[in-house]
């Protein structure tokens, strides 16, 4: 396994300090992707994105051009873009959204074409300022070019597109969270089924979500071919991906790898990328996909950055955010701060998430400040199962959506791979890392 | 809403299995209802029959077979379909509702001794049937301020609130005005008022009656009785003629609460607060008799009998024939108590025997002198059925006059409203169209507009005939220049059009641009922001 030389496919543009500008992207081949999409049919748009078997990029990995083409059977009203990405570590979107706003668009553009909707709107996070700057200017400047708007490049083609930030809560990032801000609602996850927002979205019509970085590849699949994307990866995991590298390396930062191509090693350790570990530490543990996903050891760092690879070992790669912890972590406090995340995050809907996120927190926190009981870690992993059945990966769960599963993920993670730890903790009656 | 699913229902059955039996469902029932009327009673605390499923507590999560195999399904959102498997009872089911009974107790402050709901309450009585008997709960608890009066009437715990979002889906759904709402997030979400806007509404006495655990209490009821020590009859609401159902509970002699209960053709479990609070009126401990209110000086004049000798005052609702009430008898707690007669020109008290007999002479010699269309009786248009039967059948049967009346002569003309079709309250909540020749229904048969509201947001479509909007009125109407005028029509303009001749004017598209109307000039206490 290496580092491969495959072609930037989302960001080519970065190292520009103009890459957010049409002028920019203009001279970069920027909107010629969507001159020939508009050229084509829409179903031949749909099946070079479904040819490239592109898997959605927010998290749950489904291939974007199958959900197309299940959804392409009924009329669809929306498309909305998700780009509240708001989970600690992961900060691949923020990049894009900042960086290159266009290609997102033209990505927007070329999907409304493909699925023949007229009306798109793209969530961001509220916090995400300056990226709210940066993509409606490129809004009000594709819209000035043509590219947006009525009869788009005299194709008779038209679509609007409207940006909306978001209030602050990580939730809206599920979905139907996002569905429900969007019309203006409080942020409460919805029951699937029935709500799957194909059948029941925005305005409870069939709508379709799809993820940010999902879009910024669309340009250069609809440009080069889906078959050159599924030429990239191997198995199910085709193309690049954007990883998003924090935690105690030399060079944390968000980094366009071959999928499967490349492992966590490579990612980690290579000088070219993370670096390795700071300080020369020893590596402790990694979390392969965002903090809502189980954490890998030492032992599992020759895998591959594959959908599947990372699936079939118990995890997952979801948010593409990788965080590694050395040798100095205290794993309690690690629990601890990423529960209290979800806990601070919990939409307060559901009773299991709800009360279990505060509960298991303040468990967390008293063994971490030495108040804690032997009996403890048992109560941790039960209230998980109450919260998270079985407490396996996929998960089950006693919740309406993903984020009641997400919480047991570190907790369990940290008392399977690090229980002396935690024991420690409560016989010393401290932090051994204090 | 539920009105027009419960007619959709009927028609279809299905069959589905639970717990290994087979059972039937209506086409379209929730697996909650489906489950307890086959005898399976899944436990649950947001859900409540009359409004729409959220799903939220989890409480009732049952193991349905799906594709995938068997998933934790939340029994009152998801519809029976036929051929469902269903296990309430299995180790995983159980291991949930036992989990999340101790996630809503984690917070909760368990102070069932000085809780008004203690000995009623349905987390009381589930943590009976669910979850560990001891709490492995050791951290500090949520605390907040209580409670806080979040109107005259109610008040709220918010440590005490398990977030279920019956109070907040009552008055948005049911009710129609989002007074009360979440705010905050995860362990932090509280029901709340708007900054500035207090719990204003007809129908707040619902939300604590409907609040699963002591987090929303009502202030005439608040600490006057323990649930197990009431003396309950139900009986018919005399507030207004609506009749609606209710439960009448009191303590020691003395009225201490009413409850809605859930009858089909009326109420649905719903009151007004007229309703559910008129009761401290017969417990008032004020004067018996005294002085006449100067402002009921003039209605004296009107209902004053010629002969005050030949009245027995019913004693209904005490302060509304207060003339009579001096001159009749003496009154405890608004209930007659003593009958007086006048002998000589001296009101003396008589006994009931007595002052019956005076009165029935009164009435023979009225008929004598004039025949019997000379007495006229009138009942009264908050009578339930039974009552205003009895009063017909003396008027006609006993002293034989045709001439008895439910009002007197302030309402519609009789002869108009005897001619149109009648219907019942659950027909006119079906109806395909509704015309309302009334005032405001919220004002004057709040229960009724409830029911009617939930049609018009349903299929009804609605001409209403009124010189100024109400509460029934879709939000863009505005009021005419000159009265009265048909309003507008709301809901579905489509299938069912105006009716013929009397809705020329009825343009859905018109929005007329008037000026906001002045609001009448009323105490505040009872002031409502014009429905515009």
């Amino acid at each position: 396994m290496a580092i491969t030389d495959a072609p930037k496919i989302i960001t080519s543009r970065l190292g520009y300090d103009d890459s957010y500008t049409i002028e920019r992207y203009l001279a970069s081949g920027g909107y010629e992707a969507l001159r020939k999409a508009l050229s084509m049919t829409p179903e031949a748009v749909a099946a070079e994105v479904d040819a490239a078997s592109l898997l959605g990029r927010g998290g749950a990995g489904f291939p974007a051009g199958r959900k197309w083409s299940m959804l392409r059977k009924n009329p669809l009203t929306y498309l909305v873009i998700n780009g509240d990405e708001s989970e600690p570590a992961t900060f691949k979107d923020h990049m894009l959204i900042e960086g290159d706003p266009h290609q997102i668009l033209e990505g927007v553009l070329i999907s409304a074409y493909a699925l023949q909707v007229s009306q798109a709107f793209i969530y961001l996070r509220g916090e995400f300022a300056l990226g709210l700057e940066r993509l409606q200017q490129a809004l009000n400047e594709a819209y000035a070019h043509g590219a947006v708007g009525a009869d788009i490049f005299g194709s008779g083609f038209s679509l609007d597109v409207v940006v909306h930030p978001g209030a602050g809560a990580y939730i809206c990032g599920e979905e139907t969270a996002l569905l429900e801000s969007l019309e203006g609602k409080r942020g409460f996850p919805r029951i699937k089924p029935p709500n799957f927002p194909a059948a029941i979205g925005l305005y409870g019509e069939p709508t379709v979500v799809n993820n940010v970085e999902t879009m910024a590849n669309i340009p250069w699949i609809i440009t080069n071919g889906g078959a050159a994307f599924a030429a990239l990866g191997a198995g199910r995991s085709t193309g690049t991906r954007l990883f998003a590298l924090a935690g105690h390396v030399r060079n944390p930062g968000n980094y366009e790898l071959e999928m499967v191509k490349t492992t966590f090693r490579d990612l980690i350790y290579a000088p070219v990328l993370g670096g390795g570990i700071r300080s020369s530490n020893k590596l402790k543990a990694f979390i392969p996909g965002g903090v809502s996903a189980p954490w890998f050891g030492p032992d599992q760092v020759d895998l591959p950055l594959g959908q599947d690879e990372v699936g079939d070992a118990g995890s997952m790669l979801g948010s593409g955010s990788v965080v590694v912890m050395d040798s100095a972590t205290c794993m309690v406090r690690a629990s601890w701060r990423i529960t209290k995340f979800f806990s601070r995050e919990s939409c307060g809907q559901c009773t299991p998430c709800r009360e279990g996120a505060g509960w298991l927190e303040r468990i967390l926190f008293r063994i971490e400040n030495g108040a804690g009981r032997e009996e403890d870690l048992d109560l941790l992993m039960d209230l998980c199962d109450n919260i998270s059945p079985g407490v396996n990966w996929p998960p089950q769960q006693t919740t309406i959506c993903v984020l009641g599963p997400s919480i047991p993920s570190s907790i369990a993670s940290g008392i399977r791979m690090f229980r002396d730890e935690f024991l420690v903790h409560v016989k010393d009656g401290g932090c051994p890392f204090d | 809403m539920t009105d027009t699913a419960k007619t959709d229902q009927a028609t279809e059955e299905l069959t589905f299995t639970l717990d290994g039996r087979s059972v039937t469902a209506a086409k379209g029932e929730l697996l909650i209802a489906a489950a307890e009327r086959a005898g399976t009673y899944i436990p649950r605390f947001c859900y409540h029959p009359r409004m729409d499923p959220v799903g939220m507590c989890r409480m009732c999560l049952v193991d349905v077979e799906g594709p995938r195999g068997a998933t934790l399904t939340p029994a009152c959102f998801v519809q029976v379909n036929d051929g469902m498997v269903v296990d309430t009872a299995n180790e995983r089911v159980r291991k949930a509702q036992d989990g999340v009974l101790e996630f809503l107790l984690a917070n909760h402050p368990l102070d069932c001794p000085v809780c008004d709901k203690g000995g009623e309450c349905p987390l009381q009585d589930q943590t009976l049937a669910y979850g560990p008997g001891e709490s492995r709960f050791i951290e500090e608890k949520r605390h907040f301020e209580k409670p806080i009066a979040i109107s005259d009437l109610v008040l709220l715990d918010r440590e005490r609130c398990i977030q279920c979002a019956r109070c907040t889906r009552f008055a948005a759904e049911v009710a129609g005005e989002a007074q009360i709402d979440f705010s905050g997030r995860g362990e932090a979400v509280e029901v709340a008022t708007f900054p500035t806007q207090p719990f204003e509404s007809y129908f707040s006495g619902n939300t604590v009656q409907i609040c699963p655990v002591g987090a929303l209490t009502a202030t005439p009821y608040r600490f006057t009785a323990r649930p197990w020590d009431l003396d309950q009859v139900e009986s018919t609401c005399t507030t207004c003629a609506v009749g609606c159902r209710v439960a009448v509970q009191s303590s020691q002699n003395r009225l201490t609460r009413l409850l809605g209960i859930d009858t089909e053709p009326v109420n649905h479990g719903w009151l007004c607060d007229k309703g559910r609070f008129a009761y401290e009126s017969v417990n008032g401990d004020e004067v018996e008799s005294g002085p006449l209110p100067a402002e009921l000086e003039g209605e004296n004049v009107d209902v004053a009998p010629a002969t005050a000798s030949q009245v027995v005052s019913l004693g209904v609702a005490r302060g509304q024939f207060l003339g009579e009430a001096q001159e009749t008898g003496r009154f405890e707690h608004g209930r007659l108590v003593e009958p007086r007669l006048r002998k000589e020109g001296e009101l003396v008290p008589v006994s009931w025997s007595e002052a019956l007999t005076a009165a029935a002479a009164g009435i023979s010699r009225a008929k004598e002198a004039g025949g019997a269309g000379a007495v006229a009786l009138i009942g009264g248009a908050r009578l339930t059925n039974e009552s205003a039967y009895a009063w017909a059948k003396l008027a006609k049967g006993v002293i034989g006059t045709d001439s008895v009346d439910a009002q007197l002569g302030d309402g519609l003309p009789a002869d108009l409203v005897l001619g149109l079709p009648r219907a019942t309250i659950d027909q006119a909540a079906h109806a395909p169209v509704l015309i309302s020749l009334a005032g405001d229904l919220r004002e004057e048969l709040p229960v009724l507009f409830l029911r009617l509201r939930a049609a018009v947001e349903g299929a009804t479509e609605l001409i209403e005939i009124s010189p100024t909007p109400t509460a029934l009125s879709p939000p863009t109407t505005t009021a005419p220049s000159s009265a009265p005028t048909i309003q507008a029509t709301r809901g579905p303009a489509t299938s069912t059009g105006p009716m013929p001749g009397m809705a020329k004017n009825a343009d859905p598209n018109r929005r007329p641009q008037i000026p906001p109307q002045k609001a009448p000039d009323f105490p505040q206490r009872f002031m409502r922001s014009p429905v515009l």
